[in-house]
């Protein structure tokens, strides 16, 4: 403004000089007309909720008690708030420095490439999208079960190529008298002595989609001198059945592994289970053996990382918050480095000076600026940080991933604690004002 | 808490108003009175235009009153709060928590519904009255009811596992192995929405201390550190708890929506063979054109150690601010059992008036929830929604948060005392 009215000055004095006091009203009066509609807006929609909310952060609940301090010694007790102050913390230590180093990098690297501008365009992209969707995407992204999240589809087919999941991987066993777990491999406790026991290995939990194809009705092999016989079912029939019996409905559980130990734990065998069930061990001394299966066949496919839980929730949606930001950083970084004199980095160069010298002594000091401008953009937004987080945290995790913005919504909104809720407003903005100085402080030396 | 979304199918509008002109008693009268009456509520959606077909119904018998609805959704207690504290409160307003009609009534923001007691009276139980009750005095009238003691399953999941609905908690739990023995998960939790444990916790709640300790623990004046508070988490645990039986275990119920949870069972394909709420499960379902006894089914929530048939219900109460002859017209004319029919033909409605005819409802399982919800000995409102927002409904902290840590950690002594502890701060 003020430069404006300087330069509307020099034709006013050609037009013959009118009285000083009078020149000097009226031009008071244009200015005032300028600023008006700026003044108004900024007056009702700034100002005046700004006032209001430091007043109202003095009061109660309800509004009409006045109660000093005491919401700003809630903000250090209530603990989600706490939460919510040591995660934005975490927040402005990690996600800006990384912002910065990774648009740093790309702007750097993209200079030597010739596709630039692909490349470009693609980590730009995520800054057309609306910070909400974003989270959206990475909300379904992060799910847990591979068959919806992809970054758990990428980790599993790759687990599951190198461990290949059981064939029965959802069984469970159906008798006490099986121990272990399907994690474990499956021990029957009784132990057996060839000619006289039969093993009985009922699974259950096996859905009718997952019986290998081919099985039969299962039947009970009788005892065989010098043998162990056994069977291996699906011990399940409508209704349940009775647990660690044969029923007539029940099938056989085909091409199993069962192995066989002897007194002393010493593996002695395997075997290989018929259509209906049944197994064989022949040709063994007397004593006493144990019979089971591997732990192979039971191997869950990969269940998933739980990106979404509350343990890994916060790193989950810095990633999101990050892919987003880093394009902007990027192109930021990249004007700037495109207006660096190209014969200060000639000149290191032929002085002998690696890439990385280069990188390191020339590049980054010539960029300070611009990656100070970068840098404090982004302690301000993560100071901020809200949308994101209530996007990408479900519900059961957003404790754990609260941040300021978040916990004074709340406070004010389904809680209704006007006062609480302004206090955390207020304490928000004490924090970013120091930023804030700093950004203008700078403005102002470039000016 | 809620969940609004409409239910059931539509009965057709014709057969509303149909209702509508059927009613007796419009005497001449009524034509006196006009006016404009403005009312903010909580319904959106099909539920809004249910509502609408309600003021239709009522503008039939009265022609010169106009009501016009605004749906605020569920930021109704802050569009309501905030419109208080401009001085201009609409003339009548639905709002979803008791609570809230409790904190109006005592600021004297309402007005009290005297004029209409001898109606409500008449058509409404004694629950249904004291909920809309502050101090012996009528404020609000309870016009909406959701049945929340009710389970719904998948029947093939039911009939492959050869298992019958479970009338008892042993029964459940017996049913439940047996279904994860056919290899089905038997429970969808919808443990990543915190109000869905609330509403679990408040049914076996009921059952196991029953309404005497329901009513003290809703007002704290017993503690959440109760023996009986420990009973009853120690059964929620049996089912939130059993983990191999809940699809992708209890850490994926933690990031199952309630939505989800619903099409897990309500589908062709189940992922889970039944999931435990209320009566607005089949409206939430995605799965089209699934039929309602044949690929779906519903039995009451199990009795527990023999308790009598209870009922955990939610619901929306309509509360007056500005007192008019056209408003008082308008929540009389609600409070008749004409108005509710409307709703109920509609579907989506269960209606807390005795009044209300069975067969107003239109499909076979909406009767029998609400023949439930009439009939039951025990009815008691959302404990939860009874609750301050801060302890009992807020997203991240309160019961919703505990209840969720509990899913995942069973820890009965730790849970109690945490609600206890979270419970005295809001009560303050």
């Amino acid at each position: 403004m003020t430069e404006a009215t300087v330069r509307a000055e020099p034709p006013a004095e050609e037009l013959g000089a009118p009285p000083e006091a009078w020149f000097g009203l009226r031009r008071y009066a244009v200015t005032a007309a300028f600023l008006a509609p700026a003044f108004i807006l900024l007056g009702v929609w700034v100002v005046y909720p700004a006032v209001y909310t430091i007043i109202r952060s003095f009061y109660g609940q309800a509004g009409g008690d006045f109660v000093g301090i005491d919401n700003y010694k809630a903000l250090f007790t209530t603990p989600a708030i706490t939460t919510a102050i040591k995660n934005n913390a975490i927040w402005v230590a990690v996600v800006p420095a990384t912002i910065t180093a990774i648009g740093l990098v790309f702007a750097v690297l993209i200079e030597k490439i010739s596709w630039s501008l692909a490349f470009k365009t693609a980590v730009f992209m995520p800054m057309a999208i609306s910070l909400f969707a974003a989270g959206v995407i990475w909300r379904i992204m992060d799910r847990q079960e591979p068959g919806i999240g992809a970054v758990n589809a990428v980790i599993g087919s790759v687990h599951d190529a190198i461990r290949p999941p059981g064939a029965l991987s959802d069984a469970l066993t159906s008798t006490p008298n099986e121990t272990g777990s399907p994690s474990q491999g499956i021990v029957l406790k009784t132990p057996l002595q060839p000619g006289k026991s039969v093993a009985l290995v009922g699974l259950t939990g096996i859905p009718p989609e997952q019986v290998p194809a081919g099985s039969v009705q299962a039947v009970t092999p009788p005892a065989k001198a010098g043998s162990i016989t056994g069977v291996v079912w699906r011990d399940f029939k409508p209704g349940g059945g009775v647990p660690g019996k044969v029923e007539q409905g029940e099938v056989g559980l085909p091409n199993v592994t069962v192995f066989l130990r002897d007194a002393s734990g010493k593996k002695v065998g395997t075997a290989t289970t018929e259509a209906n069930g049944t197994f064989a061990f022949t040709d063994l001394d007397q004593g006493t053996y144990r019979a089971g299966i591997d732990p192979a066949t039971f191997k869950k496919p990969f269940g998933g990382v739980s990106w979404l839980g509350s343990k890994l929730i916060t790193p989950s949606i810095m990633i999101a918050y990050i892919w987003v930001w880093a394009g902007f950083s990027m192109v930021v970084i990249a004007a700037g480095l495109s207006a660096i004199p190209r014969d200060t980095l000639e000149a290191a160069r032929t002085d002998g000076a690696s890439e990385w010298q280069v990188f390191r002594r020339v590049t980054v000091p010539l960029l300070a600026p611009v990656l100070t401008v970068v840098f404090i953009t982004m302690v301000i937004n993560v100071l901020k940080v809200f949308d994101i987080v209530l996007s990408v945290a479900p519900e059961s995790s957003q404790a754990e991933a609260n941040v300021i913005a978040l916990a004074m919504w709340r406070t004010a909104f389904p809680q209704s604690d006007f006062g609480l809720g302004s206090a955390i407003a207020v304490f928000l903005f004490i924090l970013v004002i120091p930023v804030l100085l700093l950004n203008i402080r700078r403005f102002r030396r470039e000016a | 808490m809620r969940y609004r979304v409409s239910a059931f199918t539509l009965a057709a509008l014709a057969a509303a108003l149909v209702a509508a002109f059927s009613v007796g008693g419009a005497g001449a009268g009524h034509q006196a009175v006009s006016g404009k009456v403005s009312m903010i509520g909580i319904w959106t959606a099909t539920e809004q235009q249910s509502i609408q077909a309600v003021i239709a119904g009522f503008h039939k018998k009265f022609p010169g009153v106009t009501v016009s609805y605004t749906s605020a959704g569920n930021d109704t207690p802050t569009v309501l709060k905030t419109r208080l504290a401009g001085g201009k409160p609409p003339d009548v307003a639905a709002v979803g928590q008791p609570s809230l009609v409790r904190e109006f009534a005592q600021k004297g923001q309402l007005k009290p519904l005297t004029f209409a007691q001898g109606v409500v009276r008449a058509n409404y139980g004694p629950n249904g009255i004291a909920l809309g009750s502050v101090k012996g005095k009528l404020y609000g009238l309870f016009f909406k009811a959701a049945n929340k003691s009710t389970v719904w399953y998948n029947v093939k999941a039911f009939k492959d596992a050869g298992v019958q609905p479970p009338k008892t908690w042993p029964q459940l739990l017996a049913a439940a192995k047996t279904i994860r023995g056919s290899g089905l998960p038997a429970y969808a939790i919808a443990g990543a929405e915190g109000w869905t444990l609330t509403d679990l916790f408040e049914n076996i709640y009921l059952r196991t201390a029953g309404p005497v300790k329901y009513d003290q623990l809703t007002d704290h004046k017993i503690k959440w550190t109760d023996p009986s508070v420990k009973k009853a988490l120690t059964l929620m645990a049996q089912v939130t708890g059993d983990t191999q039986n809940i699809p992708g275990g209890t850490s994926g119920a933690l990031q199952t929506g309630f939505p989800q949870s619903v099409d897990q069972v309500l589908s062709k394909s189940p992922k889970a063979a039944m999931v435990i709420e209320g009566d607005f499960v089949p409206g939430v379902a995605t799965t089209k054109g699934l039929k309602p006894m044949v690929d779906y089914n519903m039995f009451p929530f199990p009795s527990i150690n023999g308790s009598a048939p209870a009922v955990v219900t939610g619901g929306d109460t309509v509360v007056m601010f500005k007192d008019s002859p056209a408003a008082r017209a308008f929540i009389t004319y609600l409070a008749s059992p004409a108005a509710s029919t409307i709703w109920a033909k509609r579907g989506g409605f269960t209606s807390p008036n005795k009044k209300v005819p069975l067969s107003a409802y239109s499909d076979a399982l909406t009767r029998r929830s609400a023949a439930a919800l009439v009939a039951a000995k025990i009815s008691r409102f959302d404990l939860s929604d009874l609750e301050p927002a801060a302890f009992g409904a807020t997203t991240g902290q309160g019961e919703w948060k505990i209840l969720q840590d509990f899913l995942k950690d069973k820890n009965v002594n730790g849970t109690a005392s945490a609600l206890e502890s979270s419970a005295a701060k809001a009560f303050k």
